[in-house]
């Protein structure tokens, strides 16, 4: 018997001879390292044992939102312990990230992949802060750009609310709930090291396990990951501005008018305050109508999960929890469904849950006469935005609505040629802006229900005199040659540049 | 009929307020160049409002501007701007007798002529904030052809008669409500009742949009943009009245094409007055 098993070893190099039942696992041999060695005391135990080396990549959700507090801690530990040439691909970055910028001009971190980018660290990127240009993706396209590889993550940093000490983590429960983990999800499955940084090491077996133990290889207990109540700040905040509502309310017009308000219909409201307002105003509609929705995607407001309990929308399905409510929904409501960012939008997933869309509602900073849109540049050239899902769920969508203000302060929202391309017009069908409603000519069968329906519709071109009408035709924006931000499609091509501003 | 239901005040030195508040197409839009303008920023929301005068945007909606009472030194430049800027409506604050209204229209007709608008163009409404303004709300309200309405103004008035805003049917404003509506019937122009001021308070905006509109005020002035939908869906005939006008409409047109005087509905006569509450139910259901 073991002669023939020393020949087959030797006839074949790749098999190997039996050694004992832990001669390749030796942690498994002690029961104290069989069970707890994921477990380390500090975070800079845990990213020792990692092996996170210079030059390497370090990835984070952005579940927290403006809560976050994951990414400065990690990212001072490592400047701290001395790391550099450090790529960060965070799924976004928000306003609560502006200290990056000093562990940028140290070079700890030397090239950033990310969905958005906001407050001073934005400014200063956009003032030439990097060598090397950002990487702005949206949340469908970062996925894909880890499955073409163009993105390795080395070590993924992961902040939940709760975990067992096997590593089965979620954000549903624990006193720091902000509910989906849906982007940390891919990093679990695509990163070489998964570090877990939690607030709770909680009773084995936790679920639900939102972040599975056999994804996660370190587990640190710290004192904060996220403030839960900053999680609807910016972006996802609730209005009662009276001009946001409007816009809102005409947004529900238009669904209600469209041709796809019809029973069974699936609906996604993307950030901003016109858009998460306007399922205030989709109730009393379905309920005069007699009709429910299928399910609702994206990002996931109070607002959905209310029409939720109250049976107008039969699921749930949420990549990000937008507020408090959302969490809430999530943890208690078996029709509340928990998909990661690859499930949600990637183009080249195997399936996304963009692609069963029916209507969405995105904003924009900027519309121009082609239906172009840029949610990423401010009128001053400085990026203070996120492409989010934006340019996914867009191309999905049957009927894709755009809502903004025409004019913000001196502003106009309708330009002749955005200042950066981030959606094209070929993806977006409908405008709705406070001062009339614009249909993309190649919809005309929605242009025509909607002037039936005595909305006031008119063109785009209109659109646009009435607001330089208001404002003026601003000066155009003047730009360094140095390129400072590349934006990629959800399919990984670049669809533009962004410039360093002229100071 | 100019339906005269949302007066929205939007403060003159709010250039934000400005560019935007014909989005939210209240029936007449009313710039102030008074209390809500501090002194320092007088002279400049006194440009802003005579720029926004001219404005395109504004061509479509009722404009009203409330000028300083002409005994401060603001009060004729005020006039001046809102005249020349093509105003529709002046308001004067804290009217208290016909002689005010008789210097405002002197003054008025003098600016018309001199920047070539037609004598006569500009409206007017007066404020009544007192006691003696109520007591002279039939002189004020019919003192010359130019008035097209009178509103109430509820704080000022409060205080001079030593009391104070209750909630339920407002016992304290009712004789002043009455009389300044009297003044408005007897006149044949429009009556708006007092502001709301608490924003956050839907629930007792509508109570008080009641208590107008079962009296029989025009509409409210209102102080923010959310109250506009609000009022006017209050104001709104329910479907049981639309579908009783269209019908008194359709009689009174098949009484005129056989040429009967008068016809019955229903058993009950359908006669001008009947015919003329029918047009101004269609008219504020078509205008929700």
């Amino acid at each position: 018997m073991k002669n023939s098993l020393e020949q087959l070893t030797k006839q074949d190099p790749a098999l190997e001879q039996f050694a004992g039942q832990n001669a390749h696992t030796p942690y498994l041999a002690g029961a104290d390292s069989k069970l707890h060695r994921k477990v380390c005391k500090s975070l800079e135990e845990a990213i020792e044992r990692s092996g996170l080396k210079d030059g390497m990549t370090i990835s984070f959700h952005h579940g927290f939102r403006e809560g976050d507090k994951v990414v400065l801690q990690v990212v001072n530990t490592l400047a701290r312990m001395g790391f550099k040439n450090l790529t960060l691909a965070s799924s976004s970055l928000a306003s609560c990230h502006d200290p990056l910028v000093e562990h940028i001009k140290s070079g700890v971190i030397t090239q950033i992949y990310t969905s958005g980018l906001r407050g001073k660290l934005a400014e200063a990127v956009s003032n030439g802060l990097m060598q090397r240009p950002v990487q702005v993706h949206s949340h469908g396209g970062r996925v894909h750009l880890l499955q073409t590889g163009e993105v390795k993550i080395d070590v993924a940093f992961l902040g939940v609310a709760c975990c067992d000490e096997f590593g089965n983590a979620n954000a549903s429960n624990g006193k720091v709930n902000c509910g989906s983990l849906g982007y940390a999800k891919v990093d679990a499955d695509f990163a070489r090291q998964v570090v877990l940084l939690t607030v709770e090491i909680v009773e084995f077996p936790n679920h639900p396990a939102s972040i599975s133990q056999d994804r996660v290889d370190w587990i640190v207990k710290v004192d904060e990951v996220g403030d839960p109540k900053k999680i609807s700040v910016g972006a996802a905040r609730v209005t009662n501005n009276p001009r946001e509502l409007m816009i809102a309310r005409r947004a529900a017009d238009v669904i209600e008018y469209s041709g796809y308000f019809v029973d069974g219909f699936s609906i996604q409201t993307g950030s901003g305050a016109s858009s998460t307002a306007a399922t205030r105003f989709l109730e009393d509609r379905m309920k005069r109508k007699g009709i429910t929705a299928s399910f609702a995607l994206g990002g996931i407001t109070g607002g959905i999960t209310d029409l939720h309990k109250k049976g107008l929308i039969k699921a749930v399905v949420d990549v990000q929890s937008f507020d408090h409510d959302a969490a809430e929904s999530l943890r208690t409501s078996p029709a509340h469904l928990e998909i990661s960012a690859n499930e949600y939008a990637n183009p080249t997933s195997k399936a996304a849950y963009v692609d069963r869309v029916d209507v969405v509602i995105l904003s924009a900073l900027e519309i121009d006469l082609d239906f172009n849109v840029n949610v990423i540049t401010g009128s001053d050239g400085v990026m203070r935005g996120a492409s989010g899902g934006h340019c996914d769920v867009a191309a999905a969508a049957n009927l894709t609505m755009v809502v903004a203000p025409l004019v913000r302060s001196r502003i106009p929202t309708v330009v002749r040629r955005v200042t950066t391309l981030l959606t094209p017009g070929e993806s977006v069908d409908v405008l709705v802006t406070d001062q009339g409603i614009a249909v993309n000519p190649k919809r005309p069968e929605i242009e025509k229900r909607l002037r039936e329906a005595r909305l006031p519709v008119m063109t785009i071109q209109e659109l646009h005199e009435k607001a330089v009408a208001l404002t003026g035709e601003p000066e155009p924006i003047e730009f360094e040659e140095r390129v400072v931000g590349v934006i990629r499609y959800r399919d990984g091509s670049v669809i533009d540049v962004v410039r360093q501003v002229k100071n | 009929m100019k339906l005269r239901r949302s007066m929205l005040f939007v403060p003159g030195d709010n250039a934000a307020m400005l560019s935007t508040s014909f989005v939210y197409k209240p029936d007449s839009v009313m710039f102030d160049l008074e209390d809500a303008v501090s002194l320092r920023e007088k002279d400049s929301a006194r440009l802003m409002v005579y720029q926004a005068l001219q404005h395109p945007a504004y061509a479509d909606i009722e404009t009203v501007v409330r000028i300083n009472e002409l005994n401060t030194e603001y009060g004729l430049k005020d006039l001046e701007a809102a005249v020349r800027g093509g105003v529709d409506i002046v308001r004067l604050p804290k009217t208290e007798t016909a002689q005010e209204i008789h210097e405002l229209e002197t003054h008025i007709a003098r600016i018309e002529k001199a920047c070539g608008r037609p004598v006569g163009d500009t409206k007017l409404m007066a404020a009544i904030e007192s006691a003696i303004g109520v007591v002279n709300a039939v002189s004020i309200a019919t003192a010359s052809p130019r008035m097209v309405a009178i509103a109430i103004a509820g704080f000022d008035y409060l205080v001079d008669m030593h009391t104070r805003r209750s909630t339920g049917w407002e016992p304290e404003l009712f004789y002043a409500r009455a009389a300044v509506l009297h003044a408005a019937r007897a006149a044949h122009i429009d009556a708006f009742d007092v502001v709301y001021g608490n924003v956050t308070d839907d629930e007792g905006f509508l109570r008080e949009v009641q208590i107008a509109k079962q009296l029989g005020f025009n509409g409210k002035s209102l102080i923010h943009p959310k109250q506009i939908d609000l009022l006017h869906k209050a104001y709104a005939p329910t479907e049981a009245e639309v579908s009783h006008a269209k019908r008194v409409l359709a009689a009174a047109e098949e009484a005129h094409r056989k040429g009967l005087g008068v016809v019955s509905l229903d058993g009950k006569m359908v006669d001008p007055p009947v015919i003329h509450e029918a047009e101004m139910a269609l008219q504020l259901a078509e205008a929700v």
